[in-house]
């Protein structure tokens, strides 16, 4: 059943059989990411949309598919999926130049 | 996402203004080769088949195709170029059985009922027979498309008729996408007109509820949450105010499955369908509480049943012959689009079908 691609549409549906080559494990998994999603302190509309957005900062296709979908049942506009992505971009673009000053540190420290 | 087409499927020739056609989709392709489990083989698993009807609630009469709309989505492929009309004879025909019928509920729909030239004559008439619960389906613009609609909101609260319109979405650009140019600013004035009289007041009995559908190859979000984000919009945003939201899934025949056929969505959104299969919904599926009547007075297990002119199975078939005892000792039609109605917490006119 091997494809000729890394990543398959239909792997996503799949997910679920990962308990079946450990069963203990999976089942946790699912149990706790279940429950992650439901409303709580937060609504299951704001958690799907941080979902959302961490699918994308972790560039994971599936994630990207699943989440798009749920944020659109959701009633999600648009304009609203396309803000929490820039919040994921914002994030990490914002993570890798807050490291520009252990860069500046260093030079300080170096140079004369 | 295709484009807005202005014309019903029949009036373009399109292959799926044919309902055989349909039902050979459903029936083929992946439910064919084993890939996805029929519908009859799933409701087995829990002893459901033959599907049979409880109690009769709901008398749902389709008063006509006819509409001033071409949603996308429409699973009646109505449109204004639809010329099925229920005649006044076959009016007369339903008012008796409306007279003698155990169901609490009336339910008219179409098209746009209102667009039927004896309309305001049925409803009349028909309120006199006592149901309890008098429901027009309404899509709001209606109201505003032509002055001889403006005072409908008047003539619905004289007759105490129940009001459930189509509302897509809370924002103007997701319904006009749906539903059409103009159609969200066309609805909220309607909207207005109805809550000023009184209709979806907190405290009024005149009641207003709105139907949700998703707007494209999705299913709906839980009923309570997205009613929670309509309220807060709408009145945020227009003062406006409603009873409660159906949350309905588009069930994929006629429009719909034409487009999830075009946009290479079917087999994707048949698997979503599938995967959201409620057991528990199957005890409460529309069919098993209502009958649907089509313009042409004949008897199907609900209107998607009619769409694909699935007939019921009974020697009942037609208003001339209705008898109620005989018509619910039958088994239900049913195919692969009725995991619409049992998926997630289900689907029906009505809304959602479990707690
Ligand atoms: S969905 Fe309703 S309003 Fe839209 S075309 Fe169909 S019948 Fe008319
Ligand atoms: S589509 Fe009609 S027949 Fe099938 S389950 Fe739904 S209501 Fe019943």
């Amino acid at each position: 059943m091997a494809s000729n691609n890394y990543y398959d549409p239909a792997d996503l549906r799949k997910f679920g059989e990962i308990t079946e080559w450990s069963e203990e494990l999976g089942t946790k998994f699912f149990d706790y990411y279940g429950k992650v999603f439901e409303e709580g302190a937060l609504t299951a509309r704001e958690k799907a949309l941080i979902a959302l957005a961490v699918a994308h900062t972790e560039q994971c296709p599936y994630c990207i598919d699943a989440y798009t979908k749920d944020t659109l049942q959701r009633g999600v506009t648009k304009e609203q999926m396309m803000e929490a992505i820039h919040v994921g971009a914002a994030i990490k673009s914002g993570a890798t130049l807050v490291h520009g000053t252990m860069m500046m540190n260093k030079v300080n420290k170096l140079e004369m | 996402m295709a484009k807005l087409k202005q014309q019903s499927l029949q009036k373009r020739d399109a292959e799926l203004a044919n309902a055989k056609r349909q039902v050979e989709i459903l029936s083929n392709g992946i439910f064919a080769n084993g890939e996805l489990p029929t519908f009859a083989k799933k409701i087995k698993e829990i002893n459901k088949l033959p599907l049979r009807p409880k109690k009769l609630e709901i008398l749902q009469i389709n008063v006509g195709y006819m509409c001033n709309q071409v949603c996308e989505h429409c699973h009646v492929d109505a449109g204004p170029d639809r010329k099925e009309i229920m005649t006044w004879e076959t009016m007369e025909l339903a008012l008796e059985v409306i007279k003698n019928t155990g169901a609490h509920t009336l339910d008219l729909t179409g098209g746009a009922p209102e667009m039927n030239p004896h309309f305001r004559r049925f409803v009349e008439e028909a309120s006199k027979a006592g149901i309890k619960d008098f429901i027009v389906r309404s899509n709001l613009t209606i109201i505003r498309a032509n002055k001889k609609y403006h005072d409908l909101p008047e003539f619905f609260k004289k007759h105490n008729v129940h009001v459930v319109s189509s509302m897509p979405h809370w924002t103007k650009g997701k319904t006009d996408k749906q539903r059409g140019e103009g159609v969200f600013d066309m609805s909220i004035t309607a909207l207005q007109q109805l809550n000023a009289i009184g209709y979806g007041m907190p405290d009024s009995g005149l009641r207003l509820d709105l139907v949700y559908n998703p707007n494209g190859a999705y299913l709906p979000g839980d009923q309570a949450s997205m009613e929670k984000e309509f309220k807060h919009a709408l009145m945020e945003d227009f003062g406006i105010q409603f009873h409660n939201l159906f949350a309905i899934t588009n069930l994929p025949i006629a429009r719909f499955l034409d487009y999830l056929i075009a946009s290479e969505n079917y087999e994707d959104y048949m698997y979503q369908l599938v995967e959201a299969y409620n057991p528990a919904a199957v005890e409460n599926v529309m069919c098993t509480n209502t009958i649907s009547i089509s313009w042409d007075g004949y008897l199907f297990d609900c209107d998607f049943n009619q769409m694909l002119k699935l007939p019921v199975a009974s020697k009942v078939k037609h208003l001339k012959d209705y008898n109620e005892d005989l018509l619910n000792d039958r088994n239900i039609v049913i195919s692969q689009h009725c995991y619409g109605c049992t998926a997630g917490a289900g689907s029906s006119c009505q809304g959602t079908v479990t707690e």
